[in-house]
């Protein structure tokens, strides 16, 4: 490796996570945005053009916040937790391809790194609710992981029926096997099981227990302010986008697509269609909150365990069935 | 009906409930459905008897062309619930009356954080003297008061009678 490969890996990881970070905060703008046209309001509109500067607002608006520790926390733990979220959630993005030549990294394993660090995401949440030294917290975070761990039950054997396709865990040779057909056609149920599993994993209504305003105040992160807060909530989103990414890497061929400004510019058009899949996604994922109410608890055990989880096998079953003997 | 597992998923109800939502999002943006209002400005009409901040009358066209309708009784002040009003009736100078009757209203003072806007000081009042227009944003950024001058939110009866309504 020469020094101007390492160079070119920094920038690109420059790159990516300013991207990533703005890309994050356009989609709480986009949410508030489209959850108001759901429910036939306007949504914020008055900060810049269109509202336009409005996740800016926030942002300098959180980081002016107070900073509090509650008395009973524990110090270095609570300090841990919401970065452990943050780094868990970014990391993700480096083994994700954006087009066939630009990314950070195309690791064998990267589908399993990819599971990993979302698991990795709960201990952010568990040491947060735990560390805090108060019981809402500690309610809201035990919630969360229980959750969190039913459903990725269901979405790593989603991702597993991919890879029985693919023959690889590598999510760039997994996008260029699509090249011909998106793999939702063979995994329609793949993708529904892996769509509901998502949305659970990144702690969003219909699946949003853990911050259950009415029940729990705000979830593992009530006794969380400033940019302690906001870090949480920058995992959270980035989660989203991450699961985005991935079932437009997965199910609908990230960066294939029709080349639409010549053979010369290929990166350019992979590059708008990768956002484009991932957009729609985090659409589907507004669209879902938009429409359905929070389950009750043992309702989304239940559905986790009793309905995703057998589904997402018979999904396996079925796809090793076809592999072998088709 | 039987509790299965289809049932239980509700896959109809669930894509009936995505199209309602969906259907709502783009008639959003087609415009007119929209159930809020860019609030300063546009406004929604106000209800013909919608109770905003009193205002004191003066008679219109007449034989008492311009004077004050109120005669300082303090029905109103007997009727307000939250002891908003405070009147100090004086008697009228015969060669230039404030009002047509023997007294007037020397004091009218509204303390207008007490005012719960029910109503009953209009209803009280024998000469419509008192009515309620549709100014609502009564909000300050300051008190005022003892130290910091006249406490804003006393009304005085200048205020009253002379108060631009804008609404």
């Amino acid at each position: 490796m020469t020094l101007m490969d390492v160079v070119w890996m920094l920038v690109r990881i420059l790159i990516v996570f300013v991207v990533l970070l703005t890309a994050m905060a356009y989609t709480t703008y986009v949410e508030r945005r489209f959850l108001a046209w759901f429910q036939w309001r306007m949504g914020p509109n008055r900060v810049g053009w269109l509202g336009l500067v409005q996740p800016i607002a926030d942002g300098v608006k959180l980081l002016f916040k107070q900073e509090l520790i509650p008395r009973m926390a524990d110090r270095f733990l609570y300090l841990l937790a919401p970065a452990l979220s943050f780094i868990a959630a970014f990391a993700i993005v480096s083994v994700i391809p954006v087009t066939r030549h630009f990314y950070i990294a195309d690791v064998n394993i990267a589908l399993l790194l990819v599971l990993a660090l979302s698991a990795l995401g709960s201990y952010g949440v568990i040491l947060a609710g735990w560390s805090s030294g108060s019981k809402y917290p500690f309610l809201g975070s035990l919630r969360s992981c229980a959750q969190m761990i039913s459903y990725e039950l269901a979405l790593a054997l989603t991702c597993i029926g991919v890879v029985l396709l693919a023959g690889s865990f590598s999510l760039q040779a997994i996008t260029t096997q699509q090249a011909r057909m998106w793999y939702v056609i063979p995994q329609v149920l793949g993708f529904l099981v892996f769509m509901a599993a998502a949305v659970a994993e990144t702690n969003r209504s219909p699946f949003d227990l853990p911050e259950a305003e009415n029940e729990l105040v705000g979830g593992y992160h009530t006794e969380y302010s400033s940019m302690k807060f906001a870090l949480f909530f920058l995992a959270e989103y980035v989660a989203i986008i991450n699961m985005s990414m991935l079932a437009a890497v997965l199910f609908f061929g990230g960066w294939q697509g029709p080349l639409l400004f010549g053979s010369g510019l290929a990166g350019l058009s992979g590059l708008f269609w990768f956002v484009l899949k991932t957009f729609v996604i985090i659409f589907a994922f507004i669209w879902l909150r938009a429409t359905l109410p929070r389950f009750r608890y043992d309702q989304l055990m239940k559905f986790g365990w009793l309905v995703l989880f057998p589904l997402a096998l018979l999904n396996v079953l079925v796809t090793a069935w076809i592999k072998v003997f088709v | 009906m039987k509790t299965t597992l289809i049932n239980r998923l509700n896959l109809w109800a669930l894509g009936k409930g995505l199209l309602t939502t969906i259907t709502q999002f783009f008639g959003t943006r087609a415009g007119p459905k929209l159930v809020t209002v860019t609030y300063p400005e546009r406004r929604l009409r106000l209800h013909e008897r919608f109770r905003g901040l009193h205002r004191l009358e003066r008679y219109g066209d007449g034989p008492n062309k311009g004077l004050e309708k109120c005669v300082g009784c303090a029905l109103c002040a007997a009727a307000c619930p939250a002891d908003v009003i405070t009147v100090v009736a004086g008697e009228n100078d015969p060669e230039d009356p404030h009002s047509p009757a023997e007294r007037y209203a020397e004091v009218y003072d509204m303390d207008i954080l007490r005012c719960i806007f029910c109503g009953m000081c209009v209803e009280a009042c024998p000469t419509g003297a008192i009515v309620m227009k549709h100014d609502f944003e009564l909000a300050d950024d300051a008190r005022g008061g003892p130290q910091g001058g006249p406490d804003k939110f006393i009304y005085h009866k200048e205020d009253l009678l002379e108060r631009e309504f804008h609404w």
